[in-house]
């Protein structure tokens, strides 16, 4: 298949036979080193040493492989496997064959330098690493879909500079001589920041090494035609739906329930080259067409996926951090309306989260509670904290959605920290009493809902759901109400009125669109899902203090994590905040050793997405023509288009 | 003002209700006097075109009408009411307009496009866009077929699920003209609904306005193809520094010596009026 741009052809040049032989025998062999031991001691984390039983990484390996062998199959044609690459190509054999490369090798790695040295391999591992490679080599022998031409920013002789010049400040720190030609006092700034100078040759070496390959490999995509999907009766349908969701909900049980870094590093890169793998192949365009000719079906599934989570797990340690993922996501897709539809900048949303949080801890029945005696039932607080956001949002909104523009950024990343600073205060010394200032508002007593006691843990049908399992059911239940709000909002008169007013204020208005009045609705709907989402996790984490609603910290969520999970995940969708937020609790959650530069990391995979996906992770269809416009196959390229444009 | 402001042609017939009214719109920025005391009344089933050189203050005039400026002095009235100077209630009233450089919500759909426009005749709010009860579906619908059937009359049916921004340059016009027909206008502005187009286009362009003249809608219409608004227009008025020169029928405008001065300059020997068109 060729075009214009593109080409088919492998990057190397092997006997077609031999390629795809080398690319099945390659998978199968990463897969079966799975039941292999890998290293000899147990000392590596995971326990890699039986053999027939797959522990840790061997799982990812195992996965990997077999995608790897399945979709190498699928695309040459092989009958029952077809509906793995429906577009034919093999550039997801390839990307499936990297991403098992990228485990196998990690893993080996991870071995060799935590063991101290490859001696500690056992034939596993080897295995896993031979295999793995063999099958890139195969796939790279494959028919690819490749750019005919390598465009590319070269990199300025002046980086190279920098970067030479940075190595050699190191080697000087190191030695002592270049730490003594800088002032004293501000010596420290060196020394404790080391890495700094290797960190810049080696971005700049790598960079260039990347050119350098993707030079070389060219791999492009290639809009290739679906054939027709073989038609299934629509239980079928609905069944291929609920199996995906379930191995949805399986894959994210592994990543949550991941017990060491490696672990998840591992799982991060099989998951980002196994979804690019099926992008290729054209399995997720076939699935999208399931899920958007079931709507309901797909959301029921995957809130019943969400909800089956508790009770797969033995231990209450990842399903707390599963509750605290909804919270974000939740917050999230709230943030949403304001900043995904109406297009209002919002650097304060988490103070919204925190006046619901605050309001339905005050009504709570806490003992620490200015109004100790009061102790409303559970609904009633949840529609307090929600309210008092809502009260919030239009004080805020009022007075500052009259203006265009920053301004509304610079109010509400104001009003955040008043929030929070006001939190601190109210504790009866500074100002009135009514928070307990710093302590907060501690032993919020749990939910007890028609004698449900969300404390205890309860048994049904034979299986344990314990306290968080309780509370993340309860909060399942107001992300399924903020989901439907959003859902239904968004596709309605108002919800396109702030899509006009984000896209054009001026003209908006023009069409008889009340700018003030539909921005104020849009903030103020932000603010009470928000208060919603506050007052169960008031009641969720037993405790409300001022430094949880902070505008950026180490832990989600907080404003900047927020906007964070938004535009990571796609402005104006319903997915893509929840796909972004679990992203953002899980990675600094899982990889502790990141703390102390999470914000670096963060700031670094802000900019990547946005040099290279702007709209987002998961993307709505206007972003995607927007941002990708000259990409896509023209639409309307007729001749009479180009008699306009010459006319014009 | 300097001119009989009567309509040419009207004096036999028995005039129609006036539908604009504008009474010596003032408009100034600091210093600057950018429409100066202007009159201006269209009436039922009218076309009326608005012409002057580039700077007269046209657009200035447009905005003035529909609320994105208030006029320093003077009076807008539409059917007898004084128009309120914000441009969504200059709407809700049934003044709609479109713009100089279109400004369509490219990244809608052509259909949502035409929806926003119906923002003023729907009354569906908040919450029972959560409820989505029956009168709420029904209204929805109601509006959608609304949407159709004018996009049908604008000639953009086939193309409703497209992108705005994807449309080719005429068509995105005949989006911008839809959009405003979408607020169930009495009268339309339209602001050089032609600039950009090839001939044949601007011929559609001319069919599309009479068609909507012949809806009951009067239309005020600014151009600088000559060539259109003398063939569309019952009246024009020329807009020259912020005045109004002059304002009658064709040979009114193109016979009066102002007009050629102020689009050509003090007229050299062997000059006509008619060059002055192009």
């Amino acid at each position: 298949m060729t075009t214009a741009s593109h080409e088919t052809t492998p990057v190397l040049r092997l006997p077609a036979v031999a390629a795809f032989a080398a690319t099945l025998a390659g998978g199968v062999l990463a897969a079966a080193s799975a039941a292999m031991s890998w290293t000899w001691t147990d000392e590596f984390p995971g326990d890699l040493t039986y053999y027939g039983s797959p522990a840790g990484l061997q799982w990812l390996a195992l996965a990997g492989g077999l995608l790897t062998a399945l979709l190498a199959l699928g695309a040459r044609g092989v009958k029952g496997l077809r509906w793995l690459s429906p577009s034919g190509g093999n550039n997801g054999v390839l990307f499936a064959a990297l991403g098992t490369l990228a485990v196998c090798w990690y893993s080996v790695a991870a071995i060799a330098v935590e063991l101290d040295g490859l001696v500690n391999l056992d034939p596993g591992g080897w295995v896993a690493a031979v295999g793995s490679l063999l099958a890139v080599v195969g796939a790279l022998g494959l028919p690819l879909d490749r750019r005919r031409t390598v465009k590319q920013p070269p990199v300025a002789w002046w980086w190279y500079l920098v970067a030479a010049v940075a190595a050699v400040l190191r080697v000087g720190l190191g030695q002592g001589w270049a730490l003594n030609a800088v002032p004293p006092g501000i010596r420290p700034i060196f020394t404790e920041n080391l890495w700094f100078f290797v960190a810049v040759p080696v971005a700049v070496l790598g960079f260039r090494l990347w050119l350098l390959l993707d030079a070389w490999l060219r791999i492009g995509r290639i809009e290739r035609p679906l054939p027709a999907a073989r038609a299934l009766p629509s239980w079928a349908e609905i069944l291929v739906i609920t199996a995906v969701f379930a191995l949805g909900l399986g894959v994210v049980e592994f990543g949550i329930s991941t017990e060491y870094g490696e672990l998840f590093i591992a799982f991060l890169l099989l998951t980002v080259f196994a979804t690019a793998a099926l992008l290729a192949s054209g399995a997720i365009a076939r699935l999208r067409e399931l899920t958007t000719r079931h709507r309901s079906v797909t959301t029921g599934a995957a809130f019943a996926a969400a909800g089956a989570f508790p009770f797969t797990q033995s231990s209450e340690t990842y399903v707390l951090i599963g509750a605290n993922i909804l919270i974000f996501a939740t917050v999230a897709l709230g943030l949403n309306v304001v900043v995904g539809l109406a297009g209002l900048l919002d650097l304060g949303y988490v103070a919204f989260l925190g006046v619901g949080a605050y309001a339905a801890a005050l009504v709570s029945g806490s003992p620490f509670s200015v109004f100790r005696g009061v102790h409303l039932p559970f609904p009633v607080a949840v529609l307090i904290g929600a309210l008092a956001a809502l009260v919030f949002g239009v004080v805020i909104g009022a007075p500052t959605l009259r203006l265009r523009g920053d301004y509304l950024a610079i109010v509400t990343l104001g009003f955040g920290e008043i929030f929070r600073i006001a939190m601190n205060n109210l504790d009866g010394r500074s100002g009135p009493s009514l928070t307990n200032g710093p302590n907060g508002i501690a032993a919020i007593p749990d939910v007890n809902l028609f004698g449900f006691d969300f404390g205890q843990p309860h048994e049904f049908l034979g299986l344990q759901l314990g306290k968080f399992g309780n509370y993340l059911l309860l909060m399942l239940v107001a992300t399924a109400i903020v989901v439907v709000v959003f859902g239904r909002v968004a596709n309605s008169r108002i919800g396109r009125a702030w899509v006009a007013i984000r896209e054009d204020e001026t003209a908006a208005e023009a069409m008889g669109i009340n700018g003030f009045r539909v921005k104020l609705i849009a903030f103020a709907l932000g603010a009470t899902l928000a208060g919603l989402a506050g007052a169960v996790q008031a009641h969720v984490a037993g405790a409300v203090s001022p430094d949880q609603y902070l505008f950026a910290g180490p832990v989600p969520p907080n404003s900047a994590f927020l906007l964070a999970a938004v535009i990571l995940g796609g402005m104006g969708t319903i997915s893509g905040p929840l796909v972004g937020a679990a992203l953002l609790f899980l990675i600094p959650a899982k990889l502790q050793f990141l703390q102390s530069y999470q914000l670096l990391a963060f700031g670094v995979a802000l900019i990547l997405l946005m040099r290279f996906r702007p709209e987002g992770l998961i993307a709505n269809r206007r972003q995607q023509l927007e941002f990708h416009e000259a990409e896509l196959p023209a639409q309307g390229a007729s001749p009479d288009d180009a008699l306009t444009k010459a006319g014009a | 003002m300097t001119t009989d402001t009567a309509p040419v042609g009207g004096a036999s017939a028995p005039l129609a209700e006036p539908v604009l009214e504008a009474s010596g719109v003032v408009m100034r920025f600091g210093g600057l006097t950018a429409v100066n005391k202007v009159d201006l009344t269209v009436r039922q089933g009218e076309i009326v075109g608005l012409i002057g050189p580039n700077g007269a203050g046209k657009t200035t005039f447009f905005n003035c009408l529909t609320g994105l400026y208030v006029p320093t002095e003077g009076t807008v009235t539409y059917k007898g009411r004084v128009l309120p100077p914000r441009p969504h209630l200059v709407t809700e009233a049934g003044i709609a307009r479109t713009f100089q450089n279109i400004r369509l919500f490219s990244n809608m759909t052509v259909l949502e496009n035409v929806l926003v426009g119906r923002h003023t005749r729907t009354k569906e709010g908040l919450f029972s866009a959560i409820l989505r009860g029956p009168s709420y579906r029904r209204a929805e619908q109601e509006s959608r077929d609304r949407a159709m059937e004018l996009l049908e009359f604008c000639g953009l049916a086939a193309k409703a699920e497209h992108l705005a921004r994807n449309l080719p340059y005429g068509e995105q016009r005949k989006l911008e003209i839809a959009r405003a027909l979408a607020s169930e206008p009495g009268l339309l502005l339209l602001d050089e609904p032609t600039a950009g187009m090839n001939p044949q286009e601007t011929r559609a362009a001319e069919e599309l306005v009479f068609a909507i003249r012949d809806l009951g809608i009067a239309i005020l219409v600014i151009e600088h193809d000559m060539k259109f608004i003398f063939n569309l227009c019952d009246r024009t008025a020329v807009l020259v520094q912020g005045q109004k020169i002059v304002e009658g029928d064709r040979e009114t405008v193109q016979n009066d010596e102002r007009v050629v001065t102020a689009y050509l300059g003090a007229p050299l020997e062997g000059t006509t009026a008619t060059e002055a068109d192009q």
